[in-house]
């Protein structure tokens, strides 16, 4: 097919430990993972922990290498690329954290966290740094002014944003988001949701969108890989994985899910 | 009225470089026996502030004024050792992380019995027995085996359920739960918020629930205060804060959770 963007294939990650007495100890923290992302849509991996999911976008964001597998993007593959052609990968593929504070340098000014993509990459800036800089901020919903602020000086949800900014300096094909709204407020979350969303339809890239919370990923994503001890036992579109789950593991995860009383809920919405 | 706990205009201030700040104001609510009692709000919404008020935890500094009574006992204003008897014995509490909790160097059992002995005169045997009991009523399998074991050997939801048996090992009125199901997997945290109802039921212990989440709210308290930067935003029964809430703010909260039933508008779903 044409419009895969990136192709995952039977994707295997084992990690080795020496024990005492130099025993080896083996554990496969993804088995035989396969998938594809599309142009412009949002394929979210959802498990819980230890299920593998962060690893598979590690391996994605070529951060670490598969055991084995293959990893295929717009047609070439990349599994073990390195040197230009995996600095070539890494400025169409960005990854969003979970943790704006831990993943943005305390040091470094918003200017110069949203300039280092290009500096590593050795793109000089659209129209200047200051002036990408503020460009990068607006699309991002920042004061353009607070570039020359410090990421403490931000609130979680606006220090999240200059991450999304970040990712997208390089006009990334892909963006990985790995529980990128999970340690924000509920509030704040949906609002995030809804940059994301804005951003990719402004854009056209698409998602990697990596999440324990089935709900979240029922507001951004056309299709879903579940994953549980390292494989993917279920994937295919929201709609058909959510209502109608196949999976004995999907249908335990989505009975698990805390609901409001959906009589509640409906006369609170009745109300308006 | 006989209410487990009555909690009257309760203020708590911090004194800051820039003068004292209330960090919560004037809250009040009541917990009945046997009844939860939901606390809701986002970060540095006071939720966590108030629970420790009640437990006499606060950070020192902290000042507080009017009134926290449990079993018509007023706890404000009591000294560390008075509240060191409180603790365990009448009222318990249980956090987020379980194995900050825990001290990785002892075995869970006797961790339990040291919590059973430190309210109750009895000798180590009948401590042993009471804290394997304990782990039973919790569901840890092999409860006998197990109390044998250190907090590393436990995953987490087992952790959690660990440190629940240690606050219930005194049978207090009042447990006091402060995000015990953040940090827990999905399924995991629907296997503990049942233990705990069911526990309740048991044991008919009051309890204060602390968290984020409205819809784990909805699924275990009876009634609901929903907090807002140190402000009490709304309180009533559960049916009434999750169907027809009166302020903005607890709207804005309910239509803010994302749900798994709600699809993308139509013009995103592509393919």
């Amino acid at each position: 097919m044409s419009d895969v963007l990136l192709s995952a294939r039977d994707l295997t990650k084992r990690f080795t430990s020496r024990g005492p007495y130099g025993r080896r100890n083996e554990f496969t923290a993804v088995d035989g993972v396969s998938f594809d992302v599309r142009l412009g849509e949002t394929l979210a991996v959802v498990g819980e922990s230890g299920c593998g999911k962060s690893t598979t976008a590690r391996i994605v964001a070529r951060l670490m290498e598969p055991t084995s597998g293959l990893l295929e993007f717009e047609g070439e593959d990349i599994t073990h690329a390195s040197g230009a052609r995996l600095a070539a990968y890494r400025s169409n593929v960005q990854v969003v954290f979970q943790d704006p504070f831990s993943s943005l340098n305390p040091r470094h000014t918003v200017e110069r966290i949203l300039m280092a993509p290009l500096d590593y990459q050795g793109i000089a800036p659209k129209g200047g740094r200051r002036a990408y800089t503020r460009e990068l901020m607006e699309r991002v919903g920042l004061n353009p002014d607070h570039a020359h602020r410090y990421p403490k000086q931000f609130s979680g949800g606006q220090a999240q944003r200059i991450g999304i900014a970040r990712a997208l300096a390089v006009d990334p094909r892909l963006v990985i988001c790995d529980e990128a709204v999970s340690a924000l407020d509920v509030s704040v979350q949906a609002q995030v949701i809804d940059l994301l969303r804005r951003l990719q339809r402004e854009s056209g890239f698409s998602y990697v969108f990596i999440a324990h919370d089935l709900a979240v990923v029922r507001q951004i994503a056309q299709r879903v890989a579940v994953m549980c001890k390292g494989r993917i036992v279920e994937q295919g579109p929201c709609a058909e994985v959510f209502d109608d789950p196949r999976d004995p593991y999907t249908r335990t995860l989505l009975a698990a899910i805390p609901r409001i009383n959906p009589e509640w809920d409906r006369r609170r919405r009745a109300a308006g | 009225m006989s209410e487990l706990l009555a909690v009257e205009d309760l203020t708590i201030t911090f004194p800051t470089g820039r003068g004292p700040v209330d960090v919560v104001k004037d809250v009040s609510f009541t917990v009945g026996r046997n009844e939860t009692v939901g606390i809701v709000g986002e970060s540095g919404s006071g939720k966590s502030m108030t629970s420790l008020a009640v437990m006499g935890l606060l950070p020192r500094g902290a000042v507080t004024r009017g009134s926290i009574r449990l079993d018509g006992v007023e706890l404000l204003g009591r000294g560390e050792g008075e509240m060191r008897r409180v603790r365990g014995e009448q009222a318990s509490m249980i956090f987020q992380d379980p194995l900050s909790s825990l001290n990785p160097y002892y075995t869970v059992g006797l961790q339990i019995e040291e919590m059973y002995r430190a309210h109750r005169r009895c000798g180590r045997q009948e401590a042993r027995k009471v804290a394997v009991e304990a782990l039973a009523q919790v569901g840890i399998p092999e409860p006998e085996r197990r109390a044998g074991h250190y907090p590393h050997q436990f995953s987490g939801g087992q952790r959690q359920r660990v440190m629940i048996a240690m606050a219930l090992v005194c049978s207090p009125k009042l447990l006091i739960a402060d995000e015990p199901t953040t940090a827990l997997d999905v399924t995991v945290q629907a296997q503990i918020l049942r233990l705990l109802a069911d526990l309740q039921r048991e044991t008919g212990t009051g309890m204060v629930f602390v968290t984020h989440d409205l819809a784990v709210i909805s699924s275990i308290a009876t009634r609901v205060l929903v907090m807002r930067r140190g402000e009490q935003v709304e309180y009533g029964t559960a049916e009434q804060v999750f169907a027809e809430p009166r302020h903005a703010y607890t709207r804005m909260l309910l239509e803010s959770i994302p749900r798994i039933d709600d699809e993308l508008p139509a013009d995103e779903v592509t393919s």
